[in-house]
């Protein structure tokens, strides 16, 4: 067992964490530690015009083959990438969905003619992209999903229609996939198409979502006969949910350390709270303090066995655990962080609702154990997947 | 950056696994834990000539393994998967004390004494119940020094045919000696508890007279703190080993199991009480691997003192919470039969109990942490 990084890993850290300090300042040090989650509608287009800069120092899409334009790196050096990232304040990556899902899913699934036309926009944060998977009628039932596809003799293109929703930054990215029905008699997983889908055409509207914080980062998207050409479909007709699962398959983890920097901040600024307005003193608060500290050392050597674990990309046990145990230790951390400020958590930075950074932490970090795979559907999988206990019996009419 | 087991260590694993399973089933259990001697001689006889386990930690000089402190985690939780009912903490308490301690002849032949299959125990903990606080000390009668007091919670000492005892001296300061159970003055007896799988003692030592030779240490302050944390550390791995057990056991009882024509495996009321209890235990597992890599480290003088307390004292809130849990949970998985003396449950219920308030409960281990977060302690690193 080896708890420490390569001294060539640590050349790598040494130089992205130097890029970063060059780079990450003048007209970008506004963004630094903005547009994070819960944020993620602040700064647009300076965090487009950062995406465009760390693709001139080839700090996008490192994870890709050399071949198109990426670092080939290593899992290790991922790992470090989010880490020094985060540790240097980088805004919330306008690129991530591009970067880490549509990428990866041409690089596995795609036609040389569609990694061509949309991979190197990708790499150099020209293209932004955004996900479309739930509906209204499917969220943590996925594949009851109703969007169709139906391909037009006429024009020789596909025609979308239907209604995606939870698309975060749809009305500021370029394009979006979509997985929908190409066969209408279908139901679940059988008859689904993978559809990437430009935005700015008339069958397509953005409609963003009020959320409890007074903001808007997530969107509903509405397809009216919105085109897809005949070759942007990524696999076969019927291969969507093969080719969508796929991507879910491609999160290893690597970003779990970055993103445990970010809690580490908040956390040491609940400490620095506490120690400010007496919260320290109290022993409830102590014993919860100490209780997030040791949860968030956890959530680190959970990580550090993942990244450790087989090459094969399957997920060992302490891998189906994170989402869980994450989602619920920041939520329990908004909630502490309010009962630290104790009173004074209720007033507004200012009028008529403009939050504080703790605030919309303890009221976004709800979403956390919701999105990405409610806390429940969570436990049905440890459950099922990893305990082998029996399925759930799915109710009549169900796929 | 390899958290992961070498193949060496995965081998071990499957080794110590096997041999329990074998030789520490249920009925072995719980006849060692009705027998008069409260464990079973054979089995540990076999565990040290078999398996070598005594000699883990113990250095190659004194004819031991010399291995390290993921080898020893790893057996210590197999060895809480099968509620092992023998002084393997106790011999191996014992050798992380000696090997903190100078060298000394003494303290090698205990060593020595330890990997021959000898049972040498730590009198460390005083009659309130403090774990790092003697309730010995020593005493110039004139014709020399003497040890008088008593040891609560000696694990194993009623087999032990040696004691490391802590005694406070004259000037508060605390020294260790090497005392035989058979000396003039020592009485041992051992406490019922409630969970019989780690039988405990009392130790009485009236005016037993030592000399400097029996003297593993004199000013060993900042020592047992070391070995307190190294202990936790032995004990979260026995918790994990429970925690574990307590998940399994009960699942397999709940897939068996069917009530309203359905295995209540199926229900989901049970499906995520299971998926939270695997979720306690591989984040103490995480923690407990960390923790034996810096206890490493620590020997190998690559980590400091503050950074061994702190991986005990989170891997040890960690453990215990998920010992806790996961036999409480296992019992009402198991529902009516969960209470019953026949299934194992009830036996991993009482080893969680009693590891759990072993060297200090959660809320203690918390407590440590938040005084070096809150109140401006030196930092761990």
């Amino acid at each position: 067992m080896e708890l420490t990084f390569t001294a060539a890993d640590e050349l790598f850290r040494q130089e992205i964490a130097q890029w970063l300090d060059e780079n990450l300042r003048d007209e970008f040090a506004e963004v630094r530690h903005r547009g994070g989650p819960g944020d993620e509608h602040r700064f647009v287009d300076e965090r487009k015009a950062w995406e465009r800069r760390l693709a001139e120092g080839r700090w996008t899409c490192i994870g890709w083959p050399e071949a198109w334009g990426g670092r080939g790196a290593s899992i290790e050096q991922q790992v470090i990438y989010h880490e020094e990232y985060a540790r240097a304040g980088g805004p919330g990556r306008m690129g991530h969905i591009g970067d880490t899902l549509t990428g990866p899913t041409l690089l596995a699934f795609g036609s040389e003619d569609q990694k061509a036309r949309y991979l190197p926009d990708i790499r150099s944060g020209q293209a932004f992209w955004s996900q479309g998977y739930s509906e209204p009628g499917a969220g943590s039932d996925l594949a009851a999903i109703r969007t169709r596809a139906e391909f037009d003799d006429g024009s020789h293109q596909w025609k979308i229609t239907g209604q995606k929703v939870w698309t975060s930054l749809a009305h500021e990215s370029d394009f979006v996939f979509v997985l929908a029905r190409v066969d209408r008699d279908s139901v679940g997983h059988r008859g689904l198409g993978f559809f990437l889908v430009a935005l700015d055409q008339p069958g397509v509207t953005v409609r963003p979502i009020n959320q409890l914080t007074g903001t808007a980062e997530f969107n509903e998207v509405y397809f009216d006969e919105a085109v897809c050409a005949v070759d942007d479909i990524v696999g076969a007709p019927g291969d969507g949910w093969k080719v969508a699962m796929g991507l879910l398959g491609f999160e290893r983890g690597v970003s779990t350390l970055g993103q445990q920097m970010l809690f580490q901040t908040e956390l040491d600024e609940i400490i620095r709270l506490a120690k400010l307005n007496g919260a320290s003193r109290d022993p409830e608060i102590r014993q919860r303090i100490a209780e997030a500290h040791i949860g968030l050392r956890t959530m680190r050597y959970n990580s550090m066995r993942t990244l450790s674990g087989g090459e094969d990309g399957s997920l060992s046990r302490e891998a189906m655990i994170y989402k869980l145990y994450w989602s619920s230790w920041h939520r329990n951390l908004g909630k502490l962080a309010m009962d630290v400020l104790g009173p004074d958590a209720e007033l507004l930075e200012e009028g008529p609702y403009e939050l504080t950074q703790l605030q919309s932490l303890f009221l976004f970090t709800r979403a956390d154990t919701i999105y990405g795979g409610t806390n429940q559907i969570q436990r049905n999988l440890i459950a099922e997947r990893a305990l082998g206990m029996p399925k759930e019996p799915r109710g009549s009419g169900a796929h | 950056m390899k958290f992961a087991f070498t193949d060496e260590q995965r081998m071990l694993k499957d080794t110590s696994q096997s041999f329990l399973a074998a030789k520490s089933d249920s009925m072995a259990v719980r006849a060692a834990c009705r027998s008069s001697q409260h464990f079973d001689a054979a089995l540990w006889r076999s565990v040290c000539n078999d398996m070598y386990w005594q000699g883990v930690l113990v250095p190659e000089v004194h004819e031991g393994l010399a291995l390290g402190w993921v080898e020893m985690a790893i057996i210590m939780e197999a060895a809480g998967e099968r509620l092992l009912t023998s002084p393997l903490f106790a011999v191996t308490q014992s050798t992380a004390l000696l090997n903190v301690c100078m060298q000394s002849a003494v303290r090698d032949r205990c060593l020595e004494d330890i990997a021959s299959g000898h049972i040498v125990s730590v009198a460390l903990t005083n009659a309130v119940g403090s774990w790092h606080a003697s309730g010995v000390s020593v005493s110039d009668s004139g014709d020399g020094l003497t040890l008088s007091g008593e040891a609560r919670f000696v694990p194993f000492g009623f087999a032990a045919s040696t004691l490391l005892v802590v005694a406070t001296n004259k000037d508060q300061s605390t020294s260790i000696w090497v005392v035989q159970s058979d000396a003039v003055g020592v009485s041992i007896e051992h406490t019922p508890t409630l969970d019989q799988t780690r039988p405990m003692s009392e130790v009485r030592l009236e005016a037993v007279a030592v000399g400097e030779a029996q003297r593993l240490s004199s000013d060993a302050g900042q020592l047992i703190e070391q070995v307190v944390a190294l202990s936790r550390i032995l004990t979260v791995a026995d918790q994990v080993g429970v925690a574990q057990a307590s998940l399994d056991i009960s699942v397999e009882y709940t897939k068996d199991r069917s009530q309203f024509n359905r295995s209540i495996a199926s229900f989901q009321a049970i499906k995520h009480k299971a998926a939270d209890m695997m979720v306690k235990v591989e984040s103490a597992r995480s923690l407990l691997y960390f923790a034996a890599c810096i206890a490493d480290a620590w020997f190998a003088q690559e980590a400091t003192d503050a950074a061994l307390q702190e991986a005990a004292y989170m891997a040890s809130a960690c453990a215990s919470d998920a010992a806790f849990f996961n036999a409480g949970s296992g019992i009402q998985m198991h529902g009516g039969v969960g209470i019953t003396e026949e299934y194992d449950i009830q036996l991993y219920f009482k080893r969680a109990r009693s590891t759990e308030s072993y060297l200090g409960r959660p809320p203690e281990m918390r407590e440590a942490i938040a005084c070096q977060l809150l109140d401006g302690g030196e930092t761990w690193s």
